[in-house]
């Protein structure tokens, strides 16, 4: 091999000598750079892919699945909704507005490429300690960033999660979800077929920016080197929402007028990934004009042209006749589109100098997908994690005030999505601040239902790395479980998933573990929960300065509602009436685990014990039961949240102010069960005259029913153990975020 | 009889479809304007709405203003057409000089997507006309730009002249005189930041925008039936 450039590309010395050997040659240098983007962790997955196999992906619903740039349901009704999770949390850690700008657009582009109509987003948010200045410029800059773009490239943002933990300190987990809805007669596949048909290059024009972005960014860790960390920055790509908003405009009119036959987002690895996937997934070739594709500067050399990550671009395969109409288009909406390739039966990707001109590159397009490494890398489960379980929490000595304790882990989280506009189409019924976002399935270019004849979607975004580093697979399993609780609680029967699976560094075998076990967790609880997986993303090599995150998987759980008639009752409570806890309740009375709790792990910086058992059965009964008492038509129930972070103590508390309504309960023994995050048990407030009707519902489908006391006054009231007053409650809720990021609290509140 | 309203597509506008359907579903006949045209064709009434015409690079509305369609809204609004801007389309207008004063960034220096209570100042607009002074809607705002300013002798003119229409009853953005919303001297052209399109529903919340856009679809008829008889 010459030189070490394979290495500066990011390509180990045996990748190197696997390309030669495909190509029966040396690469040349743009060929080597093409196989280093493709090749990457980012792109190719090949220290996943063998554990990935191991989910469940397959449903009746199901009409794709894992491999193509979204997942699609079938919703009913001719409607499908496409499902998608990114992460862009490197370039978030050096740029953050901008990194998470093109987080936003990114994962835009693989919804719309599908033929759907981008209808929603959703960003789970993991920074570092909000007392360190660097993780509060990053956390503020990443809400900027998805405000600014999200806001202007017109699609609502309806939910996410933020959470705070050291071990995100100089790398913070900047997830994005995008779901779209489309006429199940629109689904298009990001393909070329044939020959002769021509690959139209759609949007923004290609600059030296990001280049690089999956290999050198995104699939190696931070050094402690600043300098060398400051020197990224260029490889951080830059937003234009104008662009991205015309570009969907553009694009969703061509799929409606059937002018496309394939189209592909340009999203990681730019061109080359865009014209070999497109060309591999339709078993063709195609021939790439380096000289056509409109640039941003002079002096381009073709790899950076093929390499660049440069956003808000489209590639559409389309045949010669419908060319003209497809470049009316998009200069109807201002969107440039060159014809940039042509279709060739060779199964090559070859890039020429000018269509006449000379071949600079010429390989076999699937060697780029198909024959990256696999890599089955060693893992080990890491050795102080016996003693860490065997460390109990409830040896922690009982706090001084429990009241306190509880106000402390209040967070209202509104100074984030107020920034976001999520109630752009008219769907939103229940808005962020929910146990999950509920939006009508409807959105522009699908027909808008009668008043009569809605249906609904649900959406919650789920993880929990205090669970997981405890137990990777028992914590996944309790992600999965929570997540498709929080859709029952708005009424919706959880149908599909999608993950993004945050670790840290594959190299290192405790890592590796982690990611096999939460993989192995996942599959469990989707299996027995029935919620397929159509979907995901694996970011690895989270880590700094050579310590890596704590194991995050994150799901993205969607949810159907088949009549949407009324909003659900959300976190309520009614003065007078009755609070019950419904599902695993047996746990009041025995002592509960509060290991993995936020008590444990945030207020005592305790970080060991078992994670408490899931029953998957009981959950899934628990789970149609939430979802029939939400959504019946009569109004049974006045309010509803699931215990999860924080326990019994934070579900009502939660509920409390954000109605502004008090409580008295009684029967909680100690502050193990009033913090410990047992799983499977939901708190409803409901009126006397539905109580029998409420019992005799949750005892049929064979749950425990405990009542805890009524909605009352302006108490938080405990017997024995909390007494604080509503407005205190309400103050340090809605202080808390805004005070530890040190932003203002507007008048708006 | 039913409003014919022209909503006014920009590149980069995106609550066009919500102001077609809430209008629809008031009985109006909402349709899409696009914003190359140099005619309007026939309608009772324009809706500029929101979203971020041309990206708001430059300043929201700087660009937009320039639009050819722009022509025939000016043409419609001088001669009494009712023309009502929303968020991103009162700032348009002000840009356009078709209303007075200007929107610049929200105190806080962040942007708002809440739910706020407008009080309804004065009825002598398109938009407040028949709606009872002093009673008070809920309707979301969702805007960074969204603090209205104008100079000393502007703000006498508008409430000496009851221009003044809507009125934020818990200021949320610094507005000068917690205004939400104000009209032109003839009543006919309205500016205002919340969205009523967004508060017309009980499914997503509040209904207090009908009450709004009602109000417009009935001054649409009114001004098309004087406008028929002229």
């Amino acid at each position: 091999m010459e030189g070490e450039i394979h290495r500066a590309l990011g390509l180990t010395d045996d990748e190197a000598v696997q390309i030669e050997r495909l190509l029966g040659r040396q690469p040349n240098h743009l060929e080597l750079a093409m196989y280093s983007v493709m090749w990457s962790e980012h792109c190719s997955y090949k220290s996943s892919r063998v554990h990935l196999k191991r989910l469940p992906t397959e449903g009746q619903r199901v009409l794709v699945g894992p491999g193509e740039n979204a997942g699609v349901v079938d919703a009913g009704g001719g409607l499908a909704i496409a499902l998608r999770i990114e992460s862009h949390n490197h370039p978030s850690a050096i740029e953050p507005y901008q990194g998470a700008a093109t987080g936003v657009g990114g994962i835009l582009r693989d919804i719309f490429t599908m033929g759907a109509r981008p209808i929603a987003l959703m960003d789970p948010l993991r920074f570092g300690s909000p007392k360190d200045p660097r993780s509060r410029w990053i956390a503020t800059g990443v809400i900027s960033g998805i405000s600014g773009y999200g806001n202007s490239v017109g699609v609502p943002t309806v939910g996410g999660e933020i959470v705070f933990d050291e071990c995100y300190a100089d790398n913070p987990l900047v997830n994005v979800l995008c779901c779209g809805v489309l006429p199940v007669d629109r689904l298009v596949l990001g393909r070329a077929s044939g020959v002769g048909n021509l690959a139209v290059l759609l949007g923004s024009t290609t600059g030296r920016d990001g280049i690089g972005g999956v290999s050198v960014l995104a699939s190696a860790g931070f050094s402690d080197d600043a300098g060398a960390e400051e020197a990224k920055r260029p490889n951080v790509q830059v937003g234009d929402p104008f662009e991205e908003k015309r570009l969907i405009e553009a694009c969703l009119q061509l799929l409606d007028e059937s002018l496309v036959i394939g189209i592909q987002d340009l999203g990681g690895a730019g061109l080359t990934c865009a014209t070999s996937e497109t060309a591999s997934r339709g078993g063709v070739g195609m021939d790439v004009d380096v000289t056509a594709v409109p640039r941003r500067e002079p002096g381009m050399e073709p790899w950076e042209v093929m390499t660049s990550e440069s956003q808000e671009r489209m590639l559409a395969i389309v045949t010669p006749e419908a060319c003209d109409r497809v470049l009316d288009v998009c200069r109807s909406w201002e969107v440039r589109a060159t014809v940039v390739g042509r279709v060739t039966e060779s199964g090559r990707l070859r890039i020429v100098d000018g269509w006449d001109g000379k071949v600079l590159a010429d390989v076999p397009a699937a060697t780029l997908h198909e024959d990256a490494p696999v890599y089955n890398r060693a893992m080990a489960r890491p050795a102080g994690l016996d003693a860490r379980q065997a460390d109990d929490p409830s040896r922690l000595p009982s706090p001084p005030d429990v009241g306190s304790d509880l106000l402390a882990l209040l967070v209202d989280p509104s100074w984030v999505y107020r920034q976001y506009d999520h109630q752009l189409f008219l769907n939103t019924v229940v808005a962020p601040g929910g146990d999950a976002a509920l939006l009508r399935l409807a959105g522009p270019g699908v027909p808008t239902p009668t008043p009569d004849d809605r249906r609904g979607l649900a959406l919650s975004t789920d993880g929990n790395a205090r669970w997981c580093s405890l137990d990777p697979r028992a914590g996944t399993a309790l992600v999965v479980a929570e997540s498709a609780l929080n859709v029952a609680c708005v009424g919706a029967d959880p149908v599909a998933l999608v993950n993004c699976l945050n670790f840290g560094n594959p190299e290192h075998p405790e890592v590796m573990w982690q990611l096999s076990e939460a993989i192995d967790g996942m599959a469990d609880a989707c299996r027995a929960l029935g919620i397929p997986v159509i979907g995901g993303n694996v970011s690895l090599y989270n880590e700094s300065r050579g310590v890596d995150i704590d194991p995050t998987p994150v799901v993205g759980t969607l949810g159907l509602v088949e009549h949407l008639r009324r909003r659900p009752p959300g976190l309520n409570l009614v003065d007078g009436s009755s609070i019950i806890m419904v599902g695993a309740v047996g746990s009041l009375a025995a002592a509960p685990s509060l290991a993995g709790s936020r008590w444990a792990v945030e207020l005592n910086d305790h970080r060991g014990g078992r994670l408490p058992d899931l029953d998957f059965v009981l959950h899934a009964r628990l789970l149609s039961l939430v979802a029939d008492l939400v959504g019946d038509s009569s109004g049974l129930v006045d309010g509803v949240h699931d215990v999860s972070e924080g326990g019994l103590g934070l579900a009502l508390a939660e509920m409390a102010v954000n109605s502004g309504v008090g409580f008295m309960v009684r029967g909680v023994v100690d502050h193990a069960a009033l913090f410990g995050e047992e799983p499977s048990r939901v708190v409803f407030s409901v009126p006397d005259r539905s109580l029998a009707e409420v019992r005799r519902r949750v005892e049929s489908a064979a749950l425990g029913f405990v009542e805890l006391g009524r909605g009352f006054g302006d108490r938080l009231f405990i017997e024995g153990l909390v007494d604080v007053n509503l407005a205190e409650a309400v103050d340090a809720w809605r202080s808390w975020l805004p005070a530890a990021l040190g932003v203002e609290l507007s008048t708006a509140d | 009889m039913t409003a014919r309203i022209g909503v006014v597509l920009f590149p980069g506008s995106n609550c066009e479809h919500d102001v077609v359907e809430a209008v629809n579903a008031l009985g109006g006949d909402a349709h899409i304007v696009w914003h190359d045209d140099r005619s309007l064709g026939t309608v009772d009434a324009v809706v500029l709405p929101g979203g971020f015409a041309h990206g708001d690079y430059l300043r929201p509305g700087a660009l937009a203003r320039f639009s050819p369609i722009m022509g025939a809204v000016e043409a419609f609004a001088a001669g009494g057409g009712p023309v009502v801007g929303i968020c991103n389309g009162f700032q348009v207008l002000t840009e356009a000089h078709l209303l007075p004063g200007a929107l610049q960034k929200n105190r806080g220096l962040t942007f708002l997507c809440t739910t706020v209570e407008v009080e309804v100042f004065s009825d002598r607009s398109v938009l407040t006309s028949g709606v009872e002074v002093g009673s008070r809607l809920r309707i979301p705002i969702n805007h960074f730009e969204g603090s209205y300013i104008c100079d000393q002798s502007t703000l006498d003119e508008l409430r000496a002249e009851g221009r003044i229409i809507l009125r934020y009853v818990d200021n949320p953005n610094g507005s000068l005189a917690d205004i939400a919303g104000i009209a032109n001297a003839a009543g006919n052209v309205v500016g205002l930041m919340p969205h009523p399109e967004r508060a017309a529903d009980a499914l997503f919340g509040s209904t207090d925008g009908r009450i709004l856009l009602g109000a417009l679809l009935r001054s649409a008829l009114a001004w098309s039936a004087v406008a028929a008889g002229s």
